[in-house]
């Protein structure tokens, strides 16, 4: 990572302390595929921020830098105050067990019942906690998402929704701080998408979490995001509410609004 | 030209197998230990090819006797049958049969299960799950494969042995403890040691390539599918040149 000449530094915009993540003019390409260029982002506390882009725009991979799973080429990703470029391992994983991270594909653990899937996080993160604690908080999480009576189950046996509803139980057993949602209602029916969507909604309420939703479904991003940012050829290329974003007369933007 | 392609694949993957082999020598022996996913896999890898390599063992065994008979009549030496059986299942066909059998079943498993581990995101959420994927997926099978293909290798032989023993009452009467001490009396540790030693390097071969192939999975369905056929395919390769290059290394040090 070179560092930013001072002359840059002014440029970059006062952040209020508040904020978990900063993002600044990010850069990410696989070969000659340019994925991200110039990309910035700030999310405050409590704040959902939705990302909104084509497919294969780079969501996934934005999302995937945040969390130290893909290293970014250029620029500087700042996560709950900490610059995770230079974290080492521990330091990493102490700052991953305060975020949460809802899969594109669930990654719920087709070996493991749910109830494992949902301890695994508890177990490896070496949360101090006696096996009769985990037990009510798994039932804890995951009467939340309605599915209390499949703890014995197997992915394999759920449901594309009920899979998406586990998943989103998992996530949310660390109690994290922000939670990132990749395209949380994608490959859903319409109803099933708006219940995810509303317990999105209900959960960053009665936690007080930040989240970053990753998504092209407008439903979604209408019940669930406070903010819109819209990633177009890689930068952020509009951001504003749901009814700003709306009056845009910007092609690029206008499209995803017909 | 294509020529000049398909030896620049083959260079580069050879190169990439060396590099994840040692990410697994560096990262292998350092905490934290995977123990209870180790036994696990142990269990798992082990107990899921012993009926194969049972029976594969003994039918193995009994064949290869019934085959050898003639000849050894002709020579009149059938007296030497077990010990002929007892030598060539001992020192190669045992070892090289039971590694072949484990690359087919335990080979392709891994890779399809590892395979679908990274296309669904499974390894990504284990790693922000404060896990590190390569320690609990990768370490642990190489281990489980390394340490248990030796185990499987004895046993089959035992039942090959047996097998045998059957196949050489078809046409005769020999007591057990008399085709049993016939065999161990041709055996020697020249015949037994070398084959236990390449049987690790069978089982870390296959481990290896299986854990490879899967946790470098393209993405999409067919992308598992071919980790898992192209695990077997190396690493049935590998069983061979690593034979050739025992039988050499044995030849070196004079165990023979
Ligand atoms: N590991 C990788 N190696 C090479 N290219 C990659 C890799 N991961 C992603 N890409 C490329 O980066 C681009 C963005 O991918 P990404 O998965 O972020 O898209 P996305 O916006 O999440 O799309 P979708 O809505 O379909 O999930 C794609 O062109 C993809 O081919
Ligand atoms: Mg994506």
């Amino acid at each position: 990572m070179t560092t930013a000449p001072i002359i840059e530094q002014r440029s970059i915009p006062v952040v209020s302390t508040d904020s978990v993540i900063e993002i600044e003019h990010l850069y990410k390409t696989f070969g000659d595929n340019t994925v991200l260029a110039d990309f910035s982002l700030v999310l405050r506390k409590g704040e959902n921020v939705a990302v909104l882009g084509k497919s294969g725009s780079g969501k996934s991979v934005l999302i995937k830098c945040i969390i130290g799973l893909m290293r970014a080429d250029k620029g500087s990703i700042r996560l709950l105050g900490q610059d995770i470029d230079n974290l080492d391992h521990q330091e990493l994983d102490e700052i991953r067990s305060r975020v949460g991270f809802l899969f594109q594909s669930n990654a719920l653990y087709d070996s493991m019942t749910v109830r494992e899937n949902l301890e695994f996080p508890l177990r490896r993160h070496w949360i101090k906690m006696t096996s009769a604690e985990q037990d009510a908080k798994v039932l804890e999480v995951l009467s939340n998402v309605g599915l209390a009576h499949a703890v014995d189950m197997m992915p394999a046996e759920l449901s594309g929704g009920m899979r998406k509803r586990i998943a989103l139980a998992r996530t949310l057993i660390l109690d994290p701080e922000i939670i990132f949602y990749d395209e949380p209602t994608t490959g859903l029916d319409p109803i099933t998408g708006k219940g995810i969507s509303k317990l999105i909604r209900e959960m960053g309420e009665k936690y007080n979490t930040s989240a970053l939703i990753i998504s092209h479904d407008m439903n979604c991003i209408r019940m669930t995001a406070d903010r819109i940012i819209m990633l177009i050829d890689g930068t952020c290329y509009a951001q504003g509410s749901y009814e700003e974003l709306k009056l845009n007369n910007d092609p690029k933007v206008k499209q995803f609004f017909e | 030209m294509a020529l000049s392609h398909t030896w620049q694949q083959f260079l580069d993957e050879t190169g990439d197998i060396s590099r994840f082999t040692r990410r697994f020598f560096l990262q292998g022996f350092k905490p934290r230990y995977e123990i209870a996913e180790l036994l696990r896999q142990c269990y798992i890898i082990g107990y899921k090819s012993l009926p194969l390599v049972g029976l594969t063992g003994f039918i193995m065994g009994l064949v290869l006797t019934m085959q050898l008979r003639p000849s050894l009549i002709s020579y009149g030496a059938e007296s030497e049958l077990p010990a002929m059986v007892g030598i060539a299942i001992v020192r190669e066909i045992g070892p090289v049969i039971t590694a072949l059998i484990f690359a087919g079943k335990i080979g392709s498993s891994i890779g399809a299960e590892l395979g679908s581990m990274k296309v669904t995101e499974q390894i990504d959420a284990m790693e922000v799950s404060g896990t590190n994927p390569f320690k609990y997926l990768v370490v642990t099978r190489v281990l489980a494969a390394t340490l248990m293909l030796p185990v499987l290798v004895i046993l089959g032989d035992a039942i090959s042995l047996y097998g045998s023993y059957l196949g050489v009452n078809i046409r005769g009467i020999t007591s057990f403890s008399l085709f049993f001490q016939q065999v161990f009396d041709a055996l020697s540790f020249s015949d037994f040691f070398p084959a236990l030693i390449k049987s690790y390097f069978f089982g870390f071969a296959v481990g290896i390539i299986g854990c490879y192939k899967g946790f470098n999975s393209s993405k999409g369905t067919e992308g598992v599918g071919r980790s898992a056929n192209s695990a077997v395919v190396v690493s049935s390769v590998l069983i061979f040149i690593i034979d050739l290059l025992a039988v050499q290394i044995t030849d070196i040090l004079g165990f023979n």
